[in-house]
């Protein structure tokens, strides 16, 4: 059961072929913990790959390419087909910005925009989606200037751990768009794909209404 | 999740080429992937049918075709779903997220799995998952499961609200296969669970649905869908009640009603139907029409509530579709 909720496809399958991240300076919490976790995950991959094929099987799935333009940047990849979008995103692009809270679709944290619309990217494969247009979170800000939406959710304190924040700026940003943000009542109908278990409601309502009142 | 091989496929043809010999359709995903990484479903081969040109919503006359992966989002978006059906729109913007509707396609709504938990953990007994294994839920936790339906082998309802609104409004589906195409009423892909609750739909293997056809008719502006659940959005159905009313010189000429979150399929009610024909709308009709609804319910350890809550949801219902409440 432990290894069934775990092994996705290993991320060291899969790179980008061009385009990859931007050369880090300093050690980042992340790369830390990465380090800091090698040893088990070497000891997880080798029990992925250890793991006999079923008898009449398929064959083991090779990488696929796929284009994507991701934040305004063109990028190629070799994903495999079992990775989401989210994980590509995460792990491949190193775009951690958004979450990975239930990883079913629940919660909302992975929410992006996929040709503009927000989805939840912890349910839909990176493979199917070969051309798309993915916006996050990274790719909302001007420069050093807040989308109206960052900007009004320190204004409204709409956030307290901010786990579930990328997220709901991202459906946050979708509602308003669609034309959904009309009134507190309506935000909360259509804000409701995105969970904060904080609590913090109230100033994301208000954000949304806030953000919606000057587009 | 368990390997695969991938296939995108560009027309019908390739795709029913690809399912008949076993491959598996993927369209929104969002029922296959979430099951697909808990290792409940194990396809070996996914056809990933989104480039077909089947996303269209149109209207053909007073009815209403929407296209097997148009988007639930765009379904209910659509002018002419709102203008001709309105009970259709209602009922999928009461389902599942914004990020989901915009995700998951009309195809898939009707062919998704149950929300059984016990179907979902491999540790329990599931004959719909593992033939054969029992059920766990029927001793179980089963306060979200059917009162109407059931058999000793299953007792999951199924979890789709659009599904409830077409079998009420009698829509017709568009289904191509091998052996070529054939239409049929909607009511008729669900199967009852009976000894075989690994059997859900009636589809032959290989079949593509194509198109939903939703007829128009003087009842489809008269109509709600009432879900009732334990919060006020993103949650299934504990009953759901779609109601379409005909209704002139103070006389009900025609009814229809379907009821969601307690059958094991979307639950047509005939005989609420016939009782509701040529009586004035009011309470005192709609009450007692609406107790028909419980013929046959077997409800659970800890579903009881339904009974209650089943006609008294189809009340609440009427009233709203005959604006008389």
């Amino acid at each position: 059961m432990s290894m069934s909720d775990h092994n996705d496809a290993p991320s060291g399958k899969t790179r980008p072929t061009s385009g990859t991240t931007a050369p880090r300076s300093t050690l980042s919490r992340r790369s830390i913990l990465q380090m800091a976790g090698g040893a088990a995950s070497l000891a997880a991959a080798a029990g992925v790959a250890a793991q006999p094929a079923l008898p009449g099987g398929p064959p083991v799935a090779s990488t696929m390419h796929v284009r994507m333009v991701v934040n305004g940047s063109a990028r190629q990849l070799e994903v495999d087909p079992r990775q989401s979008l989210l994980d590509v995103l995460r792990e491949t692009l190193d775009l951690t910005g958004t979450k990975k809270g239930c990883n079913q679709g629940a919660c909302g944290a992975c929410t992006v925009l996929l040709n503009g619309r927000r989805v939840t990217s912890c349910l839909t494969l990176a493979v199917m989606h070969d051309g798309a247009e993915i916006t996050t979170i990274e790719g909302l800000a001007q420069g050093d200037e807040l989308h109206p939406l960052q900007a009004a959710f320190i204004a409204h304190d709409g956030f307290q751990c901010g786990f579930c924040t990328p997220g709901q700026i991202m459906s946050g940003v979708a509602c308003i768009a669609e034309g959904h943000a009309t009134s507190p009542e309506q935000i909360q109908f259509w804000m409701s794909g995105n969970i904060c278990r904080c609590g913090a409601y109230p100033g994301i309502v208000a954000a949304v209404a806030d953000a919606a009142g000057r587009t | 999740m368990l390997s695969f091989n991938f296939e995108k496929v560009r027309t019908e043809q390739d795709a029913i080429r690809a399912a008949a010999v076993g491959g598996r359709y993927i369209a929104g995903g969002t029922t296959l992937i979430d099951l697909m990484r808990e290792e409940v479903e194990r396809p070996e081969h996914l056809v990933d049918i989104n480039a077909l040109p089947m996303a269209d919503i149109r209207a053909d006359g007073f009815d209403l075709v929407i296209g097997a992966l148009a988007r639930m989002s765009d379904v209910a978006a659509h002018p002419e779903t709102k203008r001709l059906e309105p009970l259709v729109a209602e009922a999928l913007i009461e389902g599942a997220s914004p990020q989901l509707r915009n995700m998951a396609s009309t195809g898939g709504n009707l062919l998704q799995r149950v929300r059984c938990p016990y179907f979902r953990m491999l540790d329990a007994a599931c004959n719909k998952r593992d033939p054969g294994s029992g059920c766990s839920a029927i001793n179980g936790l089963n306060a979200g499961h059917a009162i109407l339906g059931t058999s000793d082998h299953c007792v999951a309802t199924h979890p789709s609200d659009v599904a409830v609104a077409l079998v009420a409004l009698e829509a017709t589906m568009r289904v191509k296969g091998p052996d070529g195409e054939r239409t049929f009423p909607v009511e008729e892909l669900f199967r009852l669970p009976g000894n075989a609750p690994h059997l859900e739909h009636t589809l032959r293997p290989g079949e593509l649905i194509v198109e939903i056809r939703v007829p128009g008719g003087p009842y489809a502006r008269q109509a709600r869908y009432l879900k009732v659940r334990d919060r006020a959005s993103y949650e299934f159905a504990l009953v759901s009640a779609a109601v379409a009313l005909e209704t002139a010189g103070g006389t009900i000429w025609q009814a229809r009603v379907a009821v969601g979150g307690v059958g094991t399929r979307p639950w047509r009610m005939r005989a609420v139907e016939e009782a509701l024909r040529d009586k004035p709308p009011g309470r005192n009709v709609f009450e007692a029409a609406a107790q028909l609804a419980l013929e046959g319910a077997r409800p659970l350890s800890h579903n009881h509530y339904k009974v209650e809550l089943l006609p008294r949801t189809i009340v609440r219902a009427l009233e709203m579709a005959g604006d008389v409440a």
